[in-house]
């Protein structure tokens, strides 16, 4: 197809009357799984973040290496809303076998650019559509051929810098960060960029509404993915020892140790590790072995999704029954069983929380951004070693591998917590040393740890019933007064945990908790809720066992709603079996679909159910 | 033709090189059965960790589940135990060595905890050669929950509940050669001197050391005819060499003729000495070790001693690269990176 008749085709659409829209769309680009797409989307992102536009990046990809439909979402928005958005307002049609669906979902007034082999269906004229002729481009700048098919990609991102306004300089620097510095690459794909913008700049004529323009909304912030930064946590916490198994989501949380360690935590002239990183046969090992290093007196973790937890119930209770000190990353998917493996979700409470045989109860942090993934990645180390039991993170798919936009990540603020450890002149002073005995009243007893240099220090640890010394007991007594002791310890351990982030709103008739990945569509949700004359509070949880502020919370409200991702609103329930006198003004709002949550689907949930 | 060594650990000498008794290696009393072979192995435990000398606050006794996994209770109380899951426990070994080093890992396992529910993290420990004992105290049979198979229990062998089993036996030996250990020992509880100098050179050994010890369950699994048998054993036993440990720190004074015995250095400057019986053997052909295996089996004897040493591979706090220092005694100065390298880092996501 000639030039001009592409253009002819393009300015013979309708051209709509209406104003520009700076900075506020959301857009989906659909590739091919394995297809190279990832550099092209990150050049994107990045250049928009550097234009201050504050800018959010999640990939909806299938479980497969290569072959099947993946699609990545780009939302800017100049309010700072950074939430997954309902509606698309700009397609980059790259996949041909779901071209038409991707057409569907597109906005009224919506643009799609598309490769022009695709045939296009007669029926949205409510549209504006570009062609790009995308083999044309490819064959004109000639990359070499085994690279082709990932240079082709580099033609929509000069494309949509012509026609959006995206600043070629950005988009360069983006390539340069992509790339640390490798100049062919860079070259390669700048030249593709250009040519494209070029061919873009001479040929289609702009007639849709959607502009890019430089903000100042992104300053002295960082993008990063929350698996990222979980690991940078660990490693500033001073993670000793990680055993993990491969696992979507949360293999990139191992990948990102292994990345970052060697850099920043070598000795003796950097050569020799001042940690270890395992990866096990499977996750019963990789539990087992953080197990082990924790009694050793390491601060160990592994990381994993909801199958692998599955499989390390028994080592956990375990830790809870025996008291060692371990930290469990849970980067949730979609389940039950194998469920939707590259999907989110937030299903996992109930099953974590309880996870082991008898009256198990662990700890479990819910980091809702990128600087509590970084510093939950620390604190997770200090309260497991002070309170002695196992600690979960529970994160998800879209926190952990999608790109966030952060205030800078914050250096720990407080020094180790190694917890109550006696050494040999501790030992050597005291004269007698139970490995269970409850001295200060606050259910945390002392430990010893292997190796220590004094007749008195060992212990036998078990899983099993036991006295004070550790010794094995069937004894009732023995075991009720054990257990009350456990009891009290996860008493005590709400003063070391995070407390919830409680936002209020003058006038506020209803309160609202959520935690994790949803925040920024539940505060974008309140914000259209104010719209519609509803004033709303909003706590966001952090951690469980529940804090004094979190029934404070619901106690001080009329109606609560607990927003989450998960079929059986998990939150909900365990709040309503906190506290049963309050059960029936907590209700839920809850959505699980393997999307992540939007403001377009909270605010109309709610306004229902408060039968509007 | 005997082997003579002076020992300064045996004779009168009431203190180890540590200044320690007998005493400071016991552990509380067992509750095992009265005869059972686990008693006997866990009293060579003590007596090769006092003969050597060893701290006993430097080891670490680990197991997972069953008869055998009980027993670190009833050996060397000064020692911290850990008695964890079934099929487990190289996991936990594995965490827990790594970390620290300088611990000396003995870990105590059945045939249940090992052939059956634990075989997977069994070969993945060989495999990853982590410095321990890993001692089997293999009796065919599950004996805490009162008389089941296990997976090395003999094709139609016989149990009083369950009738006949159809089952070729997992050879927890081969399969240890099999995953490349580099320590693979067999020995039998009813000859506790081959026991002990096997154990003493396991824990001289830079990396996992297997002992497939038989060890007779009187309760369920010691009928004539059962090769996991007290009297099985001591009819079918040949040892493939006599096998004597010498400190590093003894005076050795050998007297056997030149092709009568080998001598293997082990890594903490040790000598384990073996001296030939009825032919030759040669432990570090692991190819005889296998035909050594196939052979024994088919003539139905138990073959014991040091089947198969290989003092080459790293282990695997090596294979990790890790400072000298314990990971465990890091402070945090040397755990927590500066202020400064995390505003480089950040930079990078800008």
């Amino acid at each position: 197809m000639a030039e001009m008749q592409i253009a002819e085709k393009v300015s013979n659409q309708k051209q709509r009357e209406q104003d520009p829209i700076y900075n506020d769309f959301s857009m989906v680009v659909a590739t091919v799984n394995g297809s190279g797409s990832q550099t092209a989307n990150m050049a994107i992102i990045r250049s928009l973040f550097r234009m201050g536009i504050p800018v959010s990046g999640k990939n909806l990809f299938p479980s497969n290496i290569q072959g099947l439909p993946t699609w990545f979402t780009i939302r800017a928005s100049s309010d700072g809303f950074t939430a997954r958005r309902d509606t698309t307002e700009i397609l980059v049609a790259m996949n041909v076998t779901t071209f038409i669906e991707d057409l569907e979902e597109l906005t009224p007034g919506g643009v799609c650019f598309y490769s022009d082999d695709f045939a296009v269906p007669g029926n949205r004229n409510d549209i504006v559509l570009y062609p790009m002729p995308i083999r044309k481009l490819v064959k004109e700048v000639n990359p070499p051929a085994a690279l082709r098919d990932y240079v082709a990609n580099m033609v929509y991102v000069g494309v949509l810098a012509q026609m959006l306004g995206i600043e070629m300089e950005e988009v360069h620097r983006a390539l340069e960060t992509h790339f640390t510095g490798n100049k062919r690459p860079i070259e390669l794909n700048m030249s593709m960029i250009e040519a494209a913008a070029l061919w873009a700049e001479k040929n289609l004529e702009k007639i849709d509404p959607y502009f890019l323009k430089r903000e100042d909304k992104t300053k002295g912030q960082i993008l990063i993915d929350g698996n990222t930064a979980a690991a940078l946590g660990a490693i500033y916490g001073g993670v000793t020892f990680a055993a993990w198994y491969p696992i979507t989501p949360a293999s990139s949380l191992a990948d990102a140790l292994e990345e970052y360690l060697p850099q920043l935590r070598c000795q003796d002239g950097g050569c020799k590790a001042t940690y270890s990183i395992i990866q096990a046969e499977d996750e019963l090992a990789a539990i087992g072995m953080a197990l082990g290093a924790g009694w050793s007196g390491a601060r160990a973790m592994t990381s994993t999704s909801g199958p692998g937890i599955a499989l390390m119930a028994e080592f956990a209770g375990l830790a809870f029954q025996a008291e060692i000190p371990v930290v469990i990353w849970d980067v949730q998917r979609m389940g039950p069983s194998t469920g939707l493996p590259t999907r989110t979700s937030q299903g996992d409470i109930f099953f974590v929380r309880f996870l082991g045989a008898g009256d198990t109860r662990h700890i479990i942090l819910l980091p809702g951004n990128m600087k509590e993934c970084f510093e939950f990645g620390w604190k997770a180390f200090d309260i497991a070693e002070r309170i002695q039991s196992a600690v979960f993170v529970l994160s998800d798919l879209d926190l952990g591998m999608n790109l966030w936009m952060s205030e800078p990540l914050e250096y720990p603020d407080q020094p180790m917590d190694r917890g109550k450890i006696l050494n040999e002149e501790d030992l050597e002073r005291l004269g007698d040393f139970a490995r269970y005995r409850d001295v200060d009243g606050d259910g945390i007893a002392y430990r010893t740890l292997p190796g220590t240099n004094h007749p008195l220090a060992a212990y036998f640890t078990r899983g099993t019933g036991h006295d004070e010394y550790a010794i094995y007991s069937e004894r009732p007594d023995d075991w009720e007064a054990n257990m009350e002791r456990l009891w009290r310890k996860h008493e005590t351990a709400k003063a070391y945990l995070p407390p919830p982030v409680i936002e209020k709103m003058d006038g506020a008739s209803i309160g609202l908790i959520a935690f994790g990945s949803t925040d920024p569509a539940v505060r974008e949700a309140q914000a259209r809720l104010v719209g519609e004359n509803i004033r709303t509070d909003y706590l966001r949880l952090t951690s469980i066992p529940f804090r004094d502020e979190v029934i404070d919370f619901v106690r001080s409200h009329e109606k609560v709603y607990v927003i989450e991702m998960n079929h059986d609103g998990q939150m909900r329930q365990l709040l309503q079996l906190e506290m049963p006198d309050q059960a029936v003004k907590i209700h839920s709002i809850r959505k699980n679909n393997g999307l992540p949550l939007s403001a377009g689907w909270i605010t109309p949930a709610l306004l229902e159910a408060e039968g509007g | 033709m005997a082997i003579r060594v002076e020992n300064k650990q045996s004779g009168p000498s009431r203190t180890n090189l540590m200044g320690l008794t007998r005493n400071d290696y016991k552990g509380r009393p067992t509750t095992l059965c009265q005869g059972c072979g686990h008693n006997s192995i866990a009293s060579q435990i003590m007596a090769a960790c006092y003969e050597n000398s060893i701290p006993p606050e430097k080891v670490i006794k680990i197991s997972g589940i069953g008869c055998s996994s009980k027993s670190p209770a009833y050996f060397m109380s000064r020692s911290h135990g850990f008695n964890s899951l079934h099929g487990r426990m190289p996991s936990i070994a594995t965490g827990a060595v790594l970390v620290n080093r300088e611990l000396i890992a003995i870990g105590v396992s059945g045939d249940g905890d090992t052939a059956s529910i634990g075989i997977g993290q069994f070969i993945h420990l060989l495999r990853r050669n982590l410095p321990m004992v890993y001692i089997v105290e293999n009796n065919g049979v599950y004996g805490l929950t009162k008389g089941q198979f296990s997976a090395t229990a003999d094709k139609v062998q016989v149990l009083k509940k369950i009738g006949e089993n159809p089952f070729f036996p997992v050879d927890v030996c081969m399969e240890a050669l099999i995953a490349n250990c580099g320590f693979v020992a067999r020995s039998f509880a009813g000859d506790p001197k081959q026991v002990k100098e096997l154990i003493k050179a396991a824990l001289s050994f830079n990396g996992t050391a297997v002992l497939d010890i038989i060890s007779p369950c009187v309760t369920f699994n010691n009928r004539d005819e059962s090769t996991k048998s007290y009297a099985w054993g001591k009819e079918h036993e040949i040892p493939i060499h006599d096998v004597t440990f010498v400190p590093r720190y003894d005076e050795i004074a050998v007297d056997y003729e030149p092709g009568e015995g080998t001598e293997v250095e082990l890594h903490d400057g040790s000598t384990l000495m073996l001296k030939k019986l009825e032919q030759d053997y040669d432990p570090t052909d692991r190819k005889a070790a296998i035909m050594l295996l196939e052979e024994t089996r088919a003539r139905q004897v138990l073959a014991t001693g040091l089947i198969y040493i290989n003092k080459d591979q790293p282990p695997l706090q090596e294979v990790e690269e890790l400072v000298d220092t314990p990971l465990t005694r890091l402070r945090e100065e040397d755990l927590r990176p500066s202020p400064e390298s995390l505003l480089e880092v950040l930079e990078s996501f800008r």
